[in-house]
């Protein structure tokens, strides 16, 4: 059986090493698919591995180089890492088969499958380090990739939407690390659970008060909350079709996981201070983000404005931080990564079909499609909170919780957002499978010949792309396996919730992740220093 | 010395938002190098700032004296520093293929060409010939 410490370190390994191979192997377009789908389900069987191991309780943790754990970089693994580093694993499984039709050759000779995989190498870095330092080394790995994702390709609204994708970017990577300094200039120490033990103990709570702050100000851009999310719906519906699935599926979560890691396990002294905050991003997130989905024309900007609406519902988890509520957030973001990234691969085929993404032009699906149309239904009814899919269930344990904290008004917010996701997911249904096709219809292969005058004119865009052999399968397998892990969300809920309850104790009794982190003998160190110095 | 660091920070970030303000992309990405600057002071001033004491620890002691400055915070600014040289380069190369692309670095100006409007993304539908005369123009 593998040690533990090879099981932490392998979903980050993985990946790090795929991208360096792929850097290095034939850059025929078969070769790198090939080379990006089997590591892919190397790592998602690695990350199966891990999950298995602390799925139970345990949490899991290593220190790195020999220097241990306040000071060296030490990575944990509690339920709600594992679950993420999973649901990451399987999105990046399915989209390297999505992408074997999705992107073409020419962006996999120029590195599609390294990027990809070092994305990803960020990805569970961030989920796994227990090292404040070292999350802002993953984020930068994180973001460093996703410039190059975004823009790989050159095309000239690929350019323009990465430009604003990263002008706020950069502004919540200087942020976060500024209120990394000062927090070490506070306490001393980067080790989050040394940080959870240390923070308490610090006379000048208002300085606290302020590093919080920064902190909501720099993962609420990555994570995009109510006056901070510009950047998404400016830049996700501009790239491929697989690369803004997996950045709607993921990027935004990561901050999302940062936010609840780090209100969970550090900053719990200044709850009062800083609930109040979180609750009004939350409602006004969920609101703002329905309400803008409702007038869009582009079916993946009113996707993108439905990420920003059902990241408040994570954040009302957070902001609420009973048991019951992080269960609910918890569940919420596993189910969220899951449809999400679906409904982005939904679109994608809904524009090689109908020809675009803008729903004026499109239209007949239901006629010309009824499996996608089938797929569509269940991904968005799902976004929408329909019971027995898998959104319904995470809705209801959000909403639960509101009420047993006695918040109403926030479970107002929350069913006034679920409703504008209805509005607008009709609103595709209506507009895009319903409505007759407004132009002359066009399919796989009778579109053929255009498709590859657009690619030699080289004006194309992205989806344009001539399919290769079986590539239709390939696209529909994706959605469907999206479908089939919702539907079974959805009918049997008891395992997840389950798993998001025993998460949320683990988050809510920060003494556990400690104890993991730090042997007894360094806590009563740090302990009896502390006492020294004040 | 940690206050005068202070007020520098806090003119870099004036600066800073003042630059970032603007519609010129190079002037933004200025701005957000003066900003990552403002950041790596304000951890340098988090490591304490004091003059020629170095920060050893003396025999038989487990912490050092009182008043050194603690050698960390360097280590991270050095780190912050490579990382931010690496994004501020892409950026820069970003912004500057941009600007061959689309012939201005104005953000505003970009938004309103009319082949990267708002529904753009769908130029499938303009037929062939009229695509080529938008790639020339």
């Amino acid at each position: 059986m593998i040690s533990d410490n090879v099981l932490l370190t392998l979903p980050v390994l993985i990946p790090m090493l795929a991208g360096v191979i792929a850097f290095l192997i034939p850059k025929k377009r078969i070769v790198q698919v090939v080379f990006n789908v089997a590591s892919s389900f190397i790592l998602l069987v690695s990350a199966l591995m891990l999950f298995c191991a602390v799925h139970g309780g345990d949490i899991l943790s290593i220190t790195f180089g020999g220097w241990d754990a306040p000071f060296g970089i030490v990575f944990v693994a509690d339920i709600l890492s594992a679950a993420m580093v999973l649901v990451t694993a399987f999105i990046a499984f399915v989209a390297t088969i999505y992408a074997y039709a999705d992107i073409d050759g020419r962006r996999y000779r120029y590195g599609f499958v390294t990027f990809f995989q070092f994305m990803f190498c960020g990805i569970n870095g961030a989920f796994l380090t227990g090292d404040i330092f070292n999350l802002y080394v993953w984020f930068e790995v994180m973001l460093i990739t996703s410039f190059a994702l975004l823009s790989l390709g050159n095309e000239k609204i690929q350019l323009y939407g990465t430009l604003k994708y990263i002008a706020l970017n950069l502004i919540a990577t200087v942020l976060f690390l500024s209120a990394i300094g000062m927090l070490y200039g506070a306490t001393g120490t980067l080790n989050m659970a040394d940080l959870a033990i240390k923070l308490p103990l610090i006379e000048d709570r208002f300085l606290i008060d302020i590093i919080a702050v920064f902190f909501i100000v720099a993962f609420g851009i990555k994570s995009a909350v109510f006056p901070l999310f510009f950047w998404l719906p400016a830049s996700y519906h501009l790239p491929p079709v697989t690369v803004s699935a997996i950045f709607a599926g993921l990027l935004t979560k990561v901050g999302v996981y940062a936010l609840i890691r780090i209100f969970t396990l550090i900053f719990t002294e200044n709850y009062d201070f800083t609930q109040p905050i979180l609750l009004w991003i939350a409602a006004l997130t969920m609101v703002v983000g329905g309400l803008s989905a409702t007038i869009q024309k582009n079916t993946r900007r009113i996707l993108s404005f439905h990420i920003i609406s059902q990241i408040g519902y994570m954040i009302m988890g957070l902001a609420l931080l009973t048991a019951h509520a992080l269960a609910g957030a918890v569940f919420y973001i596993v189910h969220h990564i899951i449809v999400k990234a679906n409904l982005f691969f939904i679109s994608g085929i809904m524009a090689r079909k109908a020809g675009g993404f803008y729903i004026g032009r499109m239209g007949g699906l239901y006629v010309a499609a009824p499996f996608l149309s089938f797929l569509f239904i269940i991904a968005a009814f799902s976004l929408a909170g329909f019971p027995p899919l898998s959104g319904f269930w995470s809705k209801f344990l959000v909403v639960n919780a509101g009420l047993l904290a006695g918040n109403g008004w926030i479970v107002l917010a929350a069913l006034i957002a679920g409703m504008l996701t209805i509005i607008s997911m009709a609103k595709i249904w209506v507009e895009c499978f319903w409505k007759p096709y407004p132009g002359e219809q066009e399919d796989f292969g009778e579109g053929l010949r255009e498709q590859v005058q657009a690619v030699k004119s080289k004006t194309s865009h992205s989806y344009i792309n001539i399919v290769p052999p079986y590539g239709k399968a390939a696209l529909y397998v994706t959605c469907a396996l999206l479908a089939a892990v919702t539907i079974s969300i959805g009918l049997a809920p008891s395992y997840l919730v389950d798993v998001a309850d025993r998460a949320s104790i683990q988050l809510m009794t920060p003494s556990l992740y400690i104890d993991a982190v730090l042997t007894t003998e360094s806590i009563s160190v740090i302990e009896a220093l502390s006492d020294g110095e004040g | 010395m940690e206050f005068l660091l202070c007020i520098l920070a806090g003119v870099l970030v004036a600066g800073a938002t003042f630059m970032m303000l603007d519609r010129n992309m190079v002037k933004f990405l200025f701005g957000i190098i003066l900003l990552s600057n403002a950041a790596n002071l304000v951890i340098f001033a988090g490591g304490r700032v004091v003059q020629g004491r170095p920060a050893f620890i003396p025999d038989g002691a487990y912490v050092p004296p009182d008043d050194i400055a603690n050698a960390l915070p360097q280590a991270l600014i050095l780190t912050a520093i490579v990382i931010g040289f690496g994004l501020l380069s892409y950026a820069l190369v970003l912004a500057y293929r941009s600007y061959q692309e689309i012939g201005t670095v104005d953000m505003d100006e970009i938004g309103m060409k009319r082949v990267l409007g708002d529904d753009q993304d769908d130029l499938a539908h303009v037929p062939a010939e009229n695509k080529n005369q938008e790639s020339v123009k």
